[in-house]
């Protein structure tokens, strides 16, 4: 496990004195902790490349909105129906817009009579929808998911957190007992209390993962914050007076931001998979709206017969999961090189 | 310990009290009525169903009979199927669950501390990298997509087990792994991150010295150690277990709680929906309960620890 050095007679020779060497000189430029964790994070291929996708995601996901929304999404073509996917200048079968029927490959486009200049790169649904404006879109449902599920993260888990281990003693008691009580609910069973009660849609599940994911969260604040506040700089900032919201803000996020960084990325694949999840199961977001989860729940219905329609929106809900999971590892170990092995 | 048991039992009532108590009421704002067909009934139909269902007595006093039946283990009456109790609906499907949930934590973790050890004492190599990227993998692919994709291509396209129902252990394999592959990925992540640690522990280094055999290391002196964490992943496992089995269960149709928690949710069923819900939250709590007395047991550095507390 430890590398052997091989060693010549030559490396024991004594170096000749030089007037130029200087032992203060700091041979390696300083880094702020940001672009040392930024210099951590761009050797991690993986990472580098999740980042990407996910990069481009957002961008191809926000930036259809203008082209793929609400109006787009609930025209029907009846006569398109089902149509495989047909990309421009490709002629593989399965992805030219021929389908296999009873053994032979049929060119569904022409039998629908669809003019020869239209692609559905992805194939369309059952309605004639094209399935690509539809993943496209319900890629965006996820992403949007998953930013709410990190603004709540952030905005309550961690200002619960630090108010919880600043103020310690009874506040920090209570505070501890009430989060003890919310984490023993299975998450789960809020969400569905959610959905229940509320009309099941967007709004609901953002709610319901708003209110049972931020717990983590404050808790590891709550720690780190108990053990900052007896730190030095902490204690001179208390005696100058500042108030105790500048001293979180100036003083303990920016220590605790390690910390909130990498607990976000483990919320984000989490409320991905469970609006995804609802959805699939039925009880999430419904029709007209539509997102990966309604996909794959439309897509494993006839999965036998168009095993297309589930397959694309499955690679696209993976992808994004290995993505946001890669691009979590890789900032956890840039930014807290201690637990990297 | 006792006193500590004592208040962590004491907590444990107070979250199921409150669940019940917020459950409840949030069943009782709901809008609507448990019957399919209220416009054709008229209002002294309606009436003797109110009154069969306990509807036509004010909040507060049904509150109470609800809490004061639970205590006997009386849930209340389905909507759903006529006159069926929920706890007889829930202990006729309890036994599909369990053993669903028992098999998959119990195929998760014992392969998770396989592939975790054997990426720990290969580290660096591409044994290492492989399970690495398989649990990456693991633990990223939803659980229902795996369901789908492995009853389509193993049980309908291959043939090997039967495609769907419950009707022996032929039966459980397919769900058992869909819903176990999530916790096998977090187990040996987990697994190898402790095993590095334990590996580079003094008393592995003594081990070496005296001359042990690898596996004598690994089996007798490393593998012990760093199962002790993995007692607390016992807790969010059932957590993620109950969850999927909701999915996985529709997709075997496999007649356990998770299916018909689905289909109360989607007929509004509340009375099987509150069962279900303090179910799961019982479970819950229990096994985070358990979880924490035997971390107490088998790591006696922690009970001295929460002496003090």
């Amino acid at each position: 496990m430890e590398e052997k050095m091989k060693l010549q007679p030559e490396d024991f020779q004594a170096l000749e004195v030089t007037t130029e060497l200087d032992a203060e000189k700091i041979a390696a430029p300083s880094l702020t902790f940001t672009q040392d964790a930024w210099r951590r994070l761009k050797k991690n291929k993986g990472a580098v490349i999740s980042l990407f996708i996910v990069l481009i995601m957002i961008v191809l996901s926000f930036g259809s909105t203008p082209f793929v929304n609400r109006d787009t999404l609930v025209k029907s073509q009846p006569q398109y129906a089902n149509l495989p996917s047909k990309i421009p200048g490709v002629n593989i079968n399965g992805l030219n817009g021929k389908a296999e029927v009873g053994g032979v490959w049929v060119d569904k486009y022409a039998q629908a009579g669809v003019p020869k200049d239209k692609y559905f790169i992805f194939g369309t649904d059952y309605l004639g929808r094209s399935l690509g404006q539809r993943i496209l879109y319900g890629t965006k449902i996820s992403l949007i998911v998953a930013l709410v599920a990190t603004f709540f993260d952030l905005t309550i888990g961690v200002t619960y957190g630090i108010v919880s281990g600043w103020k310690g003693g009874r506040t920090d008691n209570v505070m501890q007992r009430i989060i003890e009580v919310i984490s023993s609910v299975p998450s789960l069973v809020i969400v569905v209390l959610m959905l229940v009660v509320f009309k099941p849609g967007i709004g609901s599940i953002i709610l319901a993962i708003a209110i049972s994911s931020w717990t983590t969260m404050a808790r590891m604040i709550r720690a780190e914050t108990l053990q900052l506040k007896s730190q030095e700089y902490v204690l001179a900032a208390r005696t100058l007076g500042e108030s105790p919201t500048k001293i979180a803000w100036k003083h303990l996020v920016p220590n605790l931001s390690s910390i909130i960084i990498i607990q976000t990325m483990y919320t984000i694949p989490n409320a991905i998979f469970f609006e995804a999840f609802l959805s699939f199961i039925g009880i999430g977001i419904s029709a007209p709206e539509t997102s990966l989860g309604v996909l794959l729940n439309e897509g494993q219905k006839n999965f036998q017969f168009l095993p297309y329609q589930m397959w694309y929106p499955a690679i696209v809900l993976c992808v994004l999961m290995i993505s946001f999971n890669l691009l979590g590892d890789g900032l956890r170990d840039a930014f807290d090189p201690k637990t990297r092995r | 310990m006792k006193k500590y048991l004592l208040k962590r039992v004491f907590y444990m009532a107070l979250t199921l009290f409150l669940v019940a108590t917020i459950t409840f009421f949030l069943m009782k704002l709901m809008p609507g009525t448990p019957y399919s067909n209220q416009e054709k009934m008229s209002p002294e139909q309606i009436a003797i169903m109110n009154q069969q269902y306990g509807l036509d007595k004010p909040i507060w006093m049904q509150y109470l009979l609800y809490m004061g039946g639970m205590l006997h283990g009386d849930l209340g009456t389905s909507f759903q199927f006529s006159n069926q109790p929920v706890s007889y609906l829930i202990s006729s499907r309890i036994g599909a669950s369990a053993q669903l949930g028992i098999q998959a934590m119990i195929f998760g973790i014992f392969f998770g501390i396989i592939f975790g050890s054997i990426a720990a004492i290969n580290r660096n190599t591409w044994v290492d990298t492989s399970v690495t990227v398989l649990s990456i993998i693991g633990k990223s692919v939803p659980n229902f997509v795996l369901a789908v994709l492995l009853q389509y291509y193993i049980a309908l396209k291959l043939g090997w087990f039967p495609i769907a129902d419950w009707d022996g252990f032929a039966y459980t394999i397919l769900p058992t792994i869909a819903l176990g592959v999530g916790p096998l990925a977090e187990t040996s992540r987990f697994m190898r991150t402790g095993m590095v640690d334990v590996l580079n522990s003094d008393y592995i280094e003594l081990a070496k010295a005296k001359g042990l055999s690898k596996f004598q290391i690994v089996y007798h002196h490393a593998l012990r150690n760093s199962l002790i964490p993995l007692v607390t992943l016992i807790g969010p496992y059932t957590v993620a277990l109950m969850t999927g089995s909701m999915v996985i269960e529709n997709i075997f149709s496999i007649p356990g709680i998770g299916e018909q928690f689905v289909k109360s949710i989607l007929t509004n069923d509340y009375p099987t929906i509150m069962g279900v819900t303090m179910l799961y939250s019982a479970g819950l709590v229990a096994v985070i309960l358990l979880t924490d007395i035997i971390y107490g047991i088998i790591d006696p550095r922690i009970r001295l620890a929460g002496n003090g507390d």
